[in-house]
């Protein structure tokens, strides 16, 4: 099955960090030193609290579908999906290596790093189905 | 302080066209605001505000003031997706309330077809200073995925169905065809929406809104003003505004902002969803209609399929009659963005210029309600609850 080409993301001074974690395999997500929730996309002040004072932290890289769509009328089609990572936040992805007319919500997915279209382009962090 | 009756709805004006290539943007967004002068009774030189938002030409307000040639004391650009026009109704009363103008003109046009745009089903990308665009744009967030995963999980939550939503789609089409104008004019079935192509799960064609080129303008006036004219007096009694958003990665797709700006209007409006005779509800989707509906307060929250099924939405069968013009989803969607159109409709009920298949008797109190962005995403909710006097 043909999958899509993802346009690289172009990093910026906010989420250079983030993009060069993804190039070492790692998925960050966004945590507050002050109030200790966890946000994503990672960014430079605390979305719960407020404070300036966020660093990044390594997520386990599993969660559930929170929600699906597989769009049929793109070509290829492709799964955009919002997972909930067992770290807390909910983030938006594609579900990846997986048969699309078998997707749900709560199925339990992994991490998988997926290439995009430049050649020094940060891999995206996409989902696959976990291992039963 | 409150807006409640500090402001007219004096003239509405619905471009008729709905594929533009003849028509230069600008010319579009002055047709129309030639169009609502004419339906108030006004001049060009009446008009001391100006309201507008992301469709309109290079500058915005400074190159359709200098285009129109209006000598302006006001202008408000905030742009708020397709709800802008909504939210401008409510800013331009603020404005006449605190005496900054006195004659407000909202425009919006677009060229979505002329300009052959991939409207619903390619990923637009708002550039990369927008700091959400690294984390959303690779992975294909378009129009329609993003409001079908919203679809998903309300289905999921609540077991809402798709012939449930497929009844939004049907009340709309029953409305539309008395509407010479409309993009789709032929009355569909629930077994019509839901066998027709799946566009991204769940929904399908028919639960999405036409694409259409055209435009529309709104004129509001201080109470002075309106008394003036000779036209039915269609007073602001409230107006709320809040954007919804990922809230940090706590997303929660099932509710939209209406929550929030249904309240705040209803509040200021002193009246409740009840009262309300007529609703005017933005139809990008048939989820978003249903979101909406339940988040305003029309029924609790889950049992908006219940709400519009079997024909509830439909003038003269139903109890709670909505876009009586066939609204996005088959009459017009002019540059992608609905929220103008809601008001014009709004307001034609109220003065009992609606078509006279889909007028509601007695129309008094209407509501026009709008999301702008995306639902899936971040959007902004604009409502306003106005009256006929």
């Amino acid at each position: 099955m043909a999958s899509r080409t993802f346009p690289s993301p172009v990093p910026d001074p906010d989420t250079e960090a983030f993009w060069q974690a993804a190039k070492d395999g790692t998925l960050m997500i966004g945590s507050c030193r002050n109030c200790g929730e966890k946000h994503y996309y990672p960014r430079s002040v605390c979305p719960h609290c407020g404070s300036g004072d966020v660093t990044l932290v390594a997520s386990s890289g599993t969660g559930e579908i929170y929600s699906w769509s597989v769009l049929r009328r793109a070509d290829p089609p492709y799964a955009i999906a919002y997972v909930t990572l067992d770290d807390g936040p909910t983030m938006m992805t594609n579900i990846v290596d997986c048969d699309l007319d078998t997707l749900a919500i709560g199925q339990r997915v992994e991490l998988v790093f997926s290439p995009t279209e430049d050649e020094d382009g940060p891999p995206v962090p996409t989902f696959r189905p976990a291992a039963p | 302080m409150s807006i409640n009756g500090k402001a007219y709805v004096a003239g509405v004006y619905e471009h008729p066209t709905r594929r533009a290539v003849d028509k230069s943007l600008a010319q579009l967004h002055a047709e129309s605001a030639l169009g609502a002068l004419a339906d108030a009774g006004l001049g060009k030189d009446d008009i001391d505000g100006y309201f507008c938002a992301g469709d309109a030409p290079g500058l915005g307000a400074l190159s359709m003031a200098d285009y129109l040639g209006l000598r302006l004391r006001h202008i408000d650009t905030t742009e708020c997706g397709g709800s802008s026009y909504i939210l401008h109704v409510g800013h331009a009363a603020e404005a006449i309330a605190l005496g900054k103008c006195s004659v407000a003109l909202i425009t919006l046009a677009g060229r979505p077809r002329a300009e052959g745009m991939a409207t619903g089903t390619a990923p637009r990308n708002y550039g990369s200073t927008s700091p959400d665009v690294a984390f959303e744009f690779p992975f294909g967030p378009t129009v329609v995925n993003m409001y079908a995963m919203c679809a998903n999980r309300h289905m999921y939550e609540y077991g809402t169905t798709s012939e449930q939503l497929a009844w939004i789609k049907v009340a709309a089409s029953h409305h539309a065809q008395h509407n010479p104008d409309a993009v789709l004019k032929n009355v569909v079935t629930v077994e019509e929406v839901v066998n027709s192509p799946m566009i991204s799960d769940p929904l399908h064609r028919l639960d999405c809104c036409v694409i259409s080129d055209g435009g529309g303008a709104i004129i509001v006036t201080s109470p002075e003003v309106a008394r003036s004219l000779d036209r039915p007096l269609v007073r602001v009694r409230g107006a709320g505004e809040a954007p919804k958003h990922q809230m940090g990665g706590t997303i929660d797709l099932t509710y939209s902002g209406a929550r929030w700006s249904g309240a705040t209007a209803f509040e200021e409006a002193g009246v409740k969803p009840a009262d309300m005779k007529y609703v005017s509800i933005y139809d990008s989707f048939t989820i978003t209609v249903l979101m909406q509906l339940e988040d305003l307060g029309f029924c609790e929250k889950g049992q908006g399929g219940r709400l519009v099924s079997d024909g509830n939405l439909i003038s003269g069968v139903g109890a709670l009659p909505f876009n009586t013009d066939g609204g996005g989803l088959c009459n017009n969607h002019p540059a992608n963005r609905g929220g103008l159109t809601k008001v014009v409709e709004a307001v034609r009920q109220l003065r009992g210029e609606a078509h006279p298949a889909v007028q509601v008797a007695n129309c008094d109190l209407a509501l026009a309600h709008g999301t702008g962005g995306s639902l899936g995403t971040r959007h902004g909710a604009a409502t306003v609850i106005l009256e006929r006097e």
